[in-house]
Order: C-alpha cells, then sequence, then structure tokens
C-alpha cells in the first residue's frame, strides 16, 4: 500500500494528462470536502492523485461498494488509495452513509464526493442528492470545495474498459458553506452552480 | 563557388564526416551558450529601448532549445533504436494534443485506443527494424521495411478507423469524426516518423560515393540533427522578420502574425543559414541551400495549417486545455510538414536506393 499508493497516483497522472487549477481557493490540509462533477470510474482516482501530497494523504474518496470490490486489482486499488467505500444497496436504519463518512474521517480527514450519485452521460450536470447537505447541516465547520472535472468522459467513458491517454483538466473554485436557515433544494443548487460555474472558468 | 564545389566533392572518409557532426553539434551548442548569455544579460541590465516582455519570450525559447538539444545529444550518443524511441514518444505526445483538441464522440473510443496502442507504436516500430531485421528475414541488405511504413498509415490505418467507427454505431457527422481521427494520426505520427526514418538510409553524395560509415548511425544522427535546426531557425527567422518588416498579414483570421515579408525573410535567411552549414552535410552548397529552403517552405505550411485547426477550435495553444502553455505540438508542427519532404529528397538523392 505504501508503494502502491503513489505509485498509482503517478500513473493516474499520466494517463488523464491532468492540469489543476486552483481558482480563489489554495491547497490547504483543513478538513474539507471536494464535490465533483461524475462522468467516469476514473474521477475519484485522479483528483485524489492531483492533490499535493501532504493533503492527498488525508483525503479519502468516496466511491460505490459494489464496483470497487469487484475483483482482486479492483479491491487492491481501492485499499491503496484509501478509497472509503459505501454500500449503495443495503442502507441499514441508523447507519446513513452521512454518519459513516463523518464518523470515518473524524476531525482531521478530508472527502472526496460525486453528490450527483452515479455517473452522467449528459452534457449538463445531473441534480445533486441531498448527502452534501446533510453533511454540511451536521459538520457546518467543513469547508465545502466545487470541483470541475473536464474530459474524464472522454478519457474513459461509460462502459469502457481500456483509457484513451487524453488530456483533462480539474478546476478547484472557492469553498462554499451551508446558510443558516438555508432551505436544502436551494442550498443544492448553489453547490450545482457552484461546480457548473467553475466549467466556464 | 568552385572552390566551395570542390571542397564539398573532396572525399572524406567514415572518420572525417563523423568529426563533421561532432563539429555541427559543438557549433550550435556554442551558439546556444552565446544566447543564453546575451538573453541573461538583456534581463539583468534592461536596456529600455526593448520590451522586457520579449526578452522573456527570448530566453523561454532558449530554455526550450536548450532541452531539445540536450534530448536529442543524449538520444544520438545512446543509439539509432533510443533515438527513433524518442520520436515515437513526441509523436505520441503530439497526438494526445491533437485529439484531446478535437471534440470526438463516444463512438469514436475504441478507434481512439487502436490509433494509440496499436498504429502508433506499429509505425515506429517498423522503422525501428531497421536494415538490419529486414536482411536477417529476407536475405536482402540495405533495405529497411520503407515498403510497409510508408504506407501502414496512410491506406492501413486510414481505412481501419472509419471501419472501427462505424461498428461501434453512431452516425452522427461520421465523415467528419474519421477525417479528425485520420489526419491526427497522419500528422502527429506518420509524417513525425520520416524524421526519425532518416536514420536507416545509407546516406551517399550526389556523386554516389558513400558518406560516412554505413554501419554507424553518427552521420545520419548528424543529418537529423541539420534538419531539425533548419527547420527552427525557419520557425524563428519568419517570426524575427514577421516583426521587423511584416506588412501584408497572409491570412489575419488564421494567423494575424505570419505575414509575406516574414515568408521572405525568413525563407531567405534559412537558405542561406543551412547553404552555410553545407560542410556538416553529404550535400554541395548550393545542393544545401535547395534543401534548406523546400524545408523553410514546409515548415511554414505546417505552422498554417496548425494554426487554422487552432482557431476553429478557439484555443490559443495545443498545450492544456485552457491554459496557454504551447505544447509538443506547437513546437513540432513545422517538423512534421517538412520530415517527408527531406526524407524523400534524401531517400532519391543523397541515398543508395534499391
Amino acid at each position: 500500500m505504501a508503494i502502491t499508493g503513489p505509485l498509482l497516483a503517478t500513473i493516474a497522472k499520466f494517463v488523464s494528462g491532468a492540469s489543476v487549477r486552483w481558482i480563489d481557493c489554495q491547497p490547504d490540509t483543513c478538513q474539507r470536502v471536494y464535490f465533483a462533477n461524475h462522468t467516469s470510474h476514473l474521477d475519484a482516482l485522479v483528483l485524489w492523485s492531483c492533490l499535493p501530497k501532504e493533503i492527498r494523504v488525508r483525503t479519502r474518496a468516496v466511491a460505490a461498494r459494489d464496483y470497487w470490490e469487484k475483483g482482486p486489482i479492483r479491491r487492491h486499488m481501492a485499499r491503496s488509495f484509501n478509497v472509503l467505500l459505501i454500500d449503495r444497496k443495503e442502507i441499514k436504519v441508523h447507519r446513513s452513509p452521512v454518519q459513516m463518512m463523518l464518523q470515518e474521517i473524524g476531525e482531521r480527514d478530508s472527502l472526496i464526493v460525486f453528490p450527483e450519485g452515479s455517473r452522467n452521460t449528459q452534457e449538463e450536470l445531473g441534480e445533486f442528492k441531498s448527502g452534501l447537505y446533510y453533511m454540511g447541516k451536521k459538520r457546518p465547520d467543513l469547508e465545502l470545495v466545487p470541483v470541475y472535472m473536464e474530459n474524464l468522459n472522454r478519457v474513459l467513458p461509460r462502459g469502457e474498459v481500456l483509457p484513451v491517454p487524453l488530456l483533462s483538466c480539474i478546476t478547484i473554485g472557492p469553498p462554499i458553506w451551508l446558510e443558516v436557515g438555508e432551505p436544502k433544494n436551494d442550498f443544492l443548487n448553489r453547490a450545482r452552480d457552484a461546480v457548473r460555474r467553475l466549467r466556464d472558468l | 563557388m568552385a572552390g566551395v564545389t570542390l571542397l564539398a566533392q573532396s572525399s572524406r572518409g567514415p572518420h572525417q564526416v563523423h568529426t563533421q557532426t561532432y563539429w555541427l553539434l559543438g557549433v550550435v551548442l556554442g551558439l546556444l551558450v552565446v544566447a543564453y548569455v546575451a538573453g541573461r544579460l538583456l534581463k539583468r541590465y534592461p536596456d529600455h529601448s526593448l520590451n522586457p516582455a520579449l526578452i522573456e519570450r527570448f530566453n523561454h525559447r532558449i530554455r526550450v532549445w536548450w532541452l531539445m538539444c540536450a534530448i536529442l545529444v543524449a538520444a544520438f550518443l545512446l543509439g539509432r533504436v533510443p533515438t527513433i524511441i524518442l520520436f515515437g514518444c513526441l509523436s505520441f505526445w503530439a497526438l494526445r494534443e491533437f485529439i484531446t483538441m478535437t471534440p470526438t464522440r463516444r463512438g469514436d473510443h475504441r478507434a481512439l485506443f487502436w490509433i494509440f496502442f496499436v498504429f502508433t507504436p506499429a509505425q515506429y516500430i517498423l522503422v525501428a527494424l531497421g536494415r538490419g531485421t529486414y536482411e536477417a528475414l529476407f536475405g536482402v541488405p540495405h533495405r529497411d521495411f520503407y515498403g510497409l511504413y510508408s504506407v501502414a498509415i496512410p491506406v492501413y490505418a486510414l481505412l481501419f478507423i472509419p471501419m472501427r467507427t462505424a461498428m461501434a454505431g453512431d452516425p452522427r457527422r461520421f465523415l467528419e469524426r474519421s477525417a479528425k481521427i485520420q489526419s491526427g494520426l497522419f500528422i502527429c505520427v506518420y509524417c513525425l516518423s520520416f524524421a526519425a526514418a532518416l536514420l536507416n538510409l545509407e546516406l551517399t553524395t550526389s556523386g554516389g560515393a558513400l558518406w560516412g560509415d554505413r554501419h554507424s548511425h553518427v552521420q545520419n544522427a548528424g543529418l537529423l540533427f541539420y534538419f531539425i535546426l533548419i527547420v527552427q531557425l525557419g520557425d524563428m527567422f519568419q517570426q524575427v522578420w514577421s516583426r521587423l518588416a511584416g506588412r501584408r498579414v497572409i491570412a489575419p483570421r488564421i494567423n494575424a502574425s505570419r505575414t509575406w515579408e516574414g515568408l521572405l525573410g525568413g525563407v531567405t535567411s534559412t537558405t542561406l543559414i543551412g547553404a552555410l552549414l553545407w560542410w556538416a552535410t553529404p550535400f554541395q552548397f548550393w545542393q544545401a541551400a535547395c534543401m534548406a529552403m523546400v524545408v523553410a517552405v514546409a515548415g511554414f505550411g505546417g505552422g498554417m495549417v496548425m494554426s487554422a485547426i487552432k482557431r476553429d477550435r478557439g484555443v490559443e495553444d495545443y498545450g492544456t486545455l485552457v491554459q496557454g502553455h504551447p505544447g509538443v505540438l506547437d513546437r513540432i508542427d513545422s517538423l512534421c510538414f517538412a520530415a517527408p519532404l527531406f526524407y524523400h529528397l534524401t531517400r532519391y538523392f543523397f541515398s543508395q536506393v534499391y
């Protein structure tokens, strides 16, 4: 795990040819939730790989258990980049995904989440699921950082196994917070706009 | 002129040819050192009649040339195959930038996988097999796989790409999408591979006398270095002349900085410098002048075509998606267009063709 993590990051950076832009936001080890658009299986790995090393070791991507536990290679990869696996199928009553995530990160780690839920094949961003809102409500101190990932759907589109090494671009924008008394839908729309705005910058 | 011709024609043994190649390297490195020092001095003691942004650009260009020079010399010293691998990597990277800029659809994914991981390596493997493997396989000496690598992409890959795209089942803009992938592969891989293929020729002078040692790649590497140098100088001179004397822009909507004066001045200067370096090549003085002129004009063509593609896509540079860094393709566009011409002229007039 100690070796394959950095190796995996290097390979992911090479295959995706990613250039990273921080706009009105600086790399920091404070607790954050990076929320991004989701178009490819590579998203979590590439975003995690593109963070500076000190931040990367304290950041965990949230991903679906049914995908990352299929086969020994995926399971090993998921362990190498320290994925936080969530069961999409069986959600237990007293352990909601949001509770689990917050419990796992404690007072130290940051998270990478994809609020669209599953990979999007449309041009437009999909509707955001409400997890981000509950996270902001339970932990108002977390910085919610929008991320727009461009071209990764061309590197590895939905339904393909082999990647094509095109260049991609990751834009990380200024953090947002849940306002006091802000309704759920308003907040989710605001978060979605924050991601969408980064596309045009 | 008679004296010049005599000097060029005088018999040159392999060792002398190798010495000339090293001299060429030495001269270029020397000039780079001078340019580097000049750039540093200009930065430290600014002359107020000069634009500081211009000096910064100059220094940047010198840094890029150092890098190119270092990589090339390292590859040459390692041998023929490492140099060909280096060009393969360049092609791969340029193709990556080209396809990134070109809108493709889901249905193109498999075709793209083929061009990156099958056709590009195959082309360079065919070049790298060289004369030795051909002789071992077919018992015919002096030949390489020219017959195959000169048609592998323009015939077989160009037929394969639309077939694979059609199988993916998306008819929208089919011809346009195929053409984009085909041109990317053709320009970035096929054309550039002819620069690497220079290493496989048995060079002679135009009189037919063998030039250098046919079992060594050093004189070929020297000629390749000469070619790259001429292309780069052609680019630079055209920019400088455009800046100094440019009046009539050739095609303002394609590239506002390329002018007729720049083209004329650039080609003339490049021809002159190319001719003055004749001693490092198998060419005579006038032949070197012609070669340099052809290379400069072809390089200009490459720059124009790539500019047109960039304007159509609405981007400044191929480097990254959004930031304005010039990428590999911005540096080698003229090289891609000039390489096949330089290769074929050398092949038919300055090498043993069997």
